[in-house]
């Protein structure tokens, strides 16, 4: 499944051929670090993600995308629309498994284990990355069967009061709702809807969560407090967001990784990885042309 | 213009109205000879005979029985394939086999009814479970090939609910860990069990009202039992048999059709009221 570079679709395309290389860091590496080393150093590496390319049929949408994901940060992507960031996000949990026609190459390393390997079970893999949408998604049922939803798919029949309190809580919706659990979900503003997706998220106690931008139905005051959620949130989870906002990258996020889309020869329009950096440097000093012009908003 | 298109949609409600208000005053006069508490308890169906027997439950228990055959065929098979063609069915299969089962459904009920007498029915006879075995005309042969001719209506209109269930719904779903079979038995069915309810009903207001397949292959012989291997008549056989006999018109005879006609309309009207009840009280609203 690793991904062969061939030398000339590398050639001409400089960001690519060099990933930052403070950010890349293996499992061996960080079994290297020493306690108290230079932060970059000590930070798991939760996602490595290297030559991943997706078709949709023949169509190469997203190509030769390479970017680690740290543990308990938020990592941000950003671009214009149609540049493969929602595709590249929808890889991490193997989402795109369920497109007719969509096809993963390259690697994606999760924990130091290959994702799209032939002994993975990609409803175990779900389990494990949980997702949130764009647009708020709950289940046409009471709000407390909604957070339900996970444990009750995973087995678990005891103890789902607790588990349900304690997910509402930690997605600062349990005040709220806490006096109509069996009202419908649907009853719910948007914004608590919102967090009601990522209560029932965090349910199935996963290790990252996946948000594909979770703001953008939403008014400024519940978005605020989603991003407040995120900050509160990456202290135990890891969490990869996609956002068109870049005033909210820039606010919630450690890293970002600017994508693009690229205009082939052939006129095929394919989303590239331009620039992944700590999200200061992406938005203060960016080293690819494209990316200022991007942040400035001279184009996008 | 918008006096002609109206005209289209009140043509079928004024039909309907006339047909009912046909039905009302033959069944009067019926009832005018026949008592009504006779007709409603009575075991024993032999209205054209002398001295005629008015007693309907024979000829009800017929459609019960046969109505049920029908939905235990049509129910689970029809949603199966609804959810197989919805949920599991790639797009490619979809397209072909979606029409195909629609196929189904054009097909005459007489075929029907020929299919049930001289293919299924001796295979009934043969793999008969216990006791003696069955008569060539019998309940069962008749409900089965129904369940077979009302599926296509049960599985097309049960996924047309199932394909309105939004996408984002199974998304969420598949975002925790659940499995293709957990997607479709715990989101999109109950999401989608309003228009699934409505196809069930549709398809037992067939079945019930199903004619041509029951005078072919249950039998003529009006019979209160609840043994499917047994020959029966049904409201809509007797119908059927009686109206195309030689009953004078205005003949106590000629009114029982009206009767068990006006019967037969309470009871899908009734049924339909429950369901609307059933419906509001169990759907899950996504919008």
């Amino acid at each position: 499944m690793v991904s062969m570079e061939s030398p000339d679709l590398g050639h001409g395309d400089p960001v690519r051929s060099a990933p930052p290389a403070d950010i890349v860091l293996t499992r061996e590496m960080q079994a290297e670090s020493v306690p108290g080393a230079p932060e970059p150093d000590t930070r798991q590496v939760v996602f490595d993600i290297r030559g991943l390319d997706v078709h949709y049929g023949p169509v190469l949408a997203v190509a030769e995308v390479d970017l680690a994901v740290a543990a308990r940060e938020i990592t941000a992507l950003i671009g214009p629309s149609g540049c493969g960031k929602s595709t590249f996000l929808r890889c991490l949990n193997r989402m795109n498994d369920l497109i007719p026609g969509a096809r993963v190459s390259g690697s994606v390393l999760y924990h130091g284990l290959e994702l799209y390997g032939p002994q993975i079970d990609p409803v175990e893999v779900r389990r494990r990355i949980g997702m949130v949408f764009q647009k708020p998604n709950p289940f046409p049922k009471s709000i407390y069967d909604n957070v339900a939803f996970g444990p009750r798919v995973n087995g678990q029949r005891r103890g789902l009061d607790d588990l349900v309190e304690h997910a509402l809580a930690r997605a600062a919706l349990w005040d709220e709702v806490k006096d109509k659990l069996k009202k419908s979900a649907l009853a719910l503003s948007g914004g608590q809807q919102q967090r009601l997706c990522i209560a029932r998220a965090l349910a199935v106690e996963p290790d990252v969560v996946l948000m594909d931008e979770p703001c953008s139905a939403l008014d400024p005051i519940a978005s605020s407090r989603i991003e407040d959620l995120m900050v509160e949130l990456k202290r135990d989870y890891t969490i990869v967001i996609v956002t068109h906002n870049m005033q909210q990258a820039a606010r919630v996020s450690d890293r970002t990784a600017f994508f693009t889309a690229e205009i082939r020869e052939s006129g095929a329009r394919v989303g590239v990885l331009v620039e992944y950096d700590q999200t200061e440097t992406i938005f203060t000093s960016p080293s690819d042309p494209r990316t200022e012009g991007y942040i400035t908003g001279r184009f996008g | 213009m918008i006096g002609i298109l109206f005209l289209c949609a009140a043509l079928s409600v004024v039909v309907t109205i006339g047909i009912v208000l046909s039905l009302i005053p033959p069944t009067v006069e019926f009832f005018q000879e026949v008592d009504l508490g006779e007709f409603l308890t009575g075991t024993e169906w032999a209205p054209l005979f002398t001295p005629p027997k008015f007693g309907v439950l024979p000829i009800v228990a017929g459609t019960l029985v046969v109505t049920v055959c029908a939905i235990a065929i049509a129910l689970p098979f029809g949603l199966g394939t609804a959810v197989f063609l919805s949920e599991y069915a790639r797009p490619r299969i979809r397209k072909w086999l979606k029409p195909m089962i629609e196929v189904l459904a054009g097909i005459p009920t007489v075929v029907y009814g020929y299919f049930a007498l001289k293919f299924v029915s001796p295979y009934v006879q043969d793999l008969w479970p216990i006791g003696d075995p069955p008569g060539v005309f019998n309940a069962l042969s008749a409900g089965l090939v129904m369940g077979i001719m009302i599926l296509p209506m049960v599985a097309s209109l049960s996924e047309d609910a199932l394909a309105a269930v939004p996408a984002g719904l199974r998304e969420g779903a598949y975002a925790l860990g659940s499995s293709k079979f957990e997607v479709a038995s715990r989101v999109s069915v109950p999401a989608a069990l309003s228009g699934i309810v409505a196809a069930f009903v549709l398809a037992v207001s067939r079945a019930v009202g199903e004619t041509m397949i029951v005078l072919i292959a249950a039998g003529g012989t009006p019979n209160l039992t609840w043994n499917p291997g047994e020959a029966m008549q049904t409201m809509t056989a007797f119908i059927a048999a009686a109206g195309t006999g030689d009953l004078s018109q205005g003949s106590t005879g000629y009114q029982t059709i009206f009767a068990v006609g006006s019967l037969l309309f309470v009871v899908t009207f009734f049924m339909n009221v429950f369901s609307n009840r059933v419906v509001r009280r169990f759907r899950e609203v996504y919008e």
